[in-house]
């Protein structure tokens, strides 16, 4: 790796999406608009006397899987992009590294969903008085862990999906069951044992509860630190090996 | 001559089907070598072999006395694929830009580059706006910026205006007379009297590798497509060359 180069693509992948003021706008008030559905959803339901209100549990949980959805998908778009242009094949050939273009995806859609989850997470705190125990700064760090994960994931997904079409199916593959089975739906501790195994398995699972845990405990917990060390290590695991899938040399 | 290209034994298969079937070649440093053929008939792929993301079944690639593709070369070698590959959400300034700094090269030698494509005028402008011949003119100052020893271009006259594609030719001669190896492939015959030398491929194999006057000589006939024609009737005359037509290049 070099970090002239790795700069460079990062700041590449940035202006590519500076140019599309649609998407930029989209990526900012979609989870804003989403967010507000759920708030009138539960502002009725009561809340069980000592328990955090139902909104400000989901709420939560959203602020970090906006980023993850939307930022999987964007990657699995742009790196099938370069597949198609041809652009790949011609950075192939440059003294690009294979992790350059990798970490550089890694870097600049992670700033995109950092963004992503600070403007979601003011709405979410100041117009619909979200509360959590724990600093705000926290849960979007978390959440910007959560985008860098998407991107790895969809990184490596890319490499397998020759079409549009079939890099759009791997979004509800990779991100339904994680939303499924991680906690928010059905408590982990409730489910059938195979179920907790898989969930278990899914990184999403403990950017969850790290942010539950930031919910729930005014300082960090060492189970926060934990979780965030494990996505953090889920996402550095993808990049390698989507790394490993990419080939300079094709049939 | 010292040789910037060495090919021997070259044999390429995609998909189940043999496209380079054992080619050798030799391309001379500081030449503008043709690389002609029609459509189909392994250009890309040599191509894709010399600037190392071909996958090859037997035989071996030198470019600059390296094995092809080695990280060495990455800096060396200048490659324009055929469809225009650039960031179509980008503008020109920016694609040569960073391919210019993806080869430590300064914002002077992108600006410059792409004045050297005739693209001044459309700096500012997105890819996606451009006309085709101008989307491959970005593609092409991509490939020439950072000054490799050896560039690689697949079709980069394709829709140029005439009086841009004499302009595109003398610098590729310019290039040349500078100690740059230039590899360009056409199906249009009438560039091939433009190069120094002449690789003519036809169904994966080799059939002249030659200056145009010699190829001329060796015909017996001025005109270099009249020419092809006679060499590709003496192989097929001359031991069961493979069937079926569309040999016009």
């Amino acid at each position: 790796m070099n970090l002239r180069i790795l700069l460079v693509t990062v700041g590449r992948i940035l202006r590519q999406l500076r140019h599309d003021r649609r998407t930029i706008t989209l990526l900012l008030v979609v989870p804003t608009a989403l967010l507000t559905l759920v708030y009138y959803m539960y502002v009725d339901q009561p809340t069980p006397p000592g328990q955090p209100s139902t909104f400000d549990q989901v709420a939560l949980v959203m602020l970090g899987f906006f980023p993850f959805t939307v930022m999987f998908l964007v990657t699995s778009i742009a790196m099938l992009r370069e597949r198609t242009s041809g652009t790949l094949e011609r950075l192939l050939t440059t003294p690009l590294a294979k992790a350059d273009l990798l970490f550089g995806y890694g870097i600049a859609f992670g700033l995109a969903g950092a963004v992503q989850a600070g403007v979601a997470s003011a709405v979410a705190y100041w117009v619909f008085g979200l509360e959590t125990a724990g600093s705000s700064g926290l849960v979007i760090m978390i959440a910007a862990l959560n985008a860098v994960l998407a991107v790895a994931l969809g990184l490596l997904c890319s490499a397998f999906a020759r079409t549009e079409f079939q890099a759009v199916q791997f979004m509800p593959v990779v991100v339904a069951p994680q939303l499924l089975l991680c906690g928010l739906f059905v408590p982990r501790d409730q489910m059938a044992g195979w179920l907790q195994a898989i969930s278990d398995a899914l990184p999403l699972t403990y950017a969850v509860e790290a942010l539950q845990e930031v919910g729930a405990h005014v300082e960090p917990t060492a189970t926060m630190w934990r979780d965030v060390a494990i996505v953090a290590g889920a996402a550095v695991l993808a990049l390698l090996l989507a790394a490993a899938t990419l080939r300079r040399r094709s049939s | 001559m010292e040789e910037t290209i060495a090919v021997r034994g070259l044999v390429v298969d995609r998909g189940g089907r043999r496209v380079l079937h054992g080619i050798d070649a030799g391309v001379p440093r500081g030449s503008v070598t043709g690389l002609l053929g029609p459509s189909g008939s392994g250009k890309t792929t040599l191509m894709r072999a010399i600037v190392g993301v071909q996958v090859i079944t037997a035989g071996t690639v030198t470019v600059l006395g390296a094995p092809a593709g080695s990280a060495q070369l990455r800096h060396r070698v200048g490659y324009l694929t055929q469809a225009p590959s650039v960031y179509a959400d980008l503008t020109v300034r920016e694609n040569v830009r960073y391919f210019a700094a993806l080869q430590g090269r300064g914002r002077a030698e992108a600006d410059q580059a792409v004045r050297d494509v005739g693209l001044a005028s459309a700096a500012g402008q997105l890819v996606a706006t451009l006309s085709g011949g101008q989307r491959s003119r970005a593609s092409l100052a991509c490939a020439l910026v950072g000054e490799p020893e050896l560039i690689v271009l697949d079709e980069p006259t394709v829709g140029q205006d005439p009086v841009l594609r004499a302009d595109l030719w003398a610098q590729f001669h310019a290039l040349a007379a500078t100690g740059t190896t230039l590899l360009v492939s056409s199906h249009v015959m009438d560039e091939a009297a433009r190069c120094d030398r002449l690789l003519l491929i036809r169904e994966g194999r080799l059939i002249a590798d030659d200056t145009p006057a010699a190829i001329r000589a060796a015909a017996g006939v001025d005109d270099l497509d009249e020419a092809f024609l006679r060499l590709i009737r003496a192989g097929e005359a001359g031991g069961g060359g493979p069937d079926g037509g569309g040999g016009g290049a």
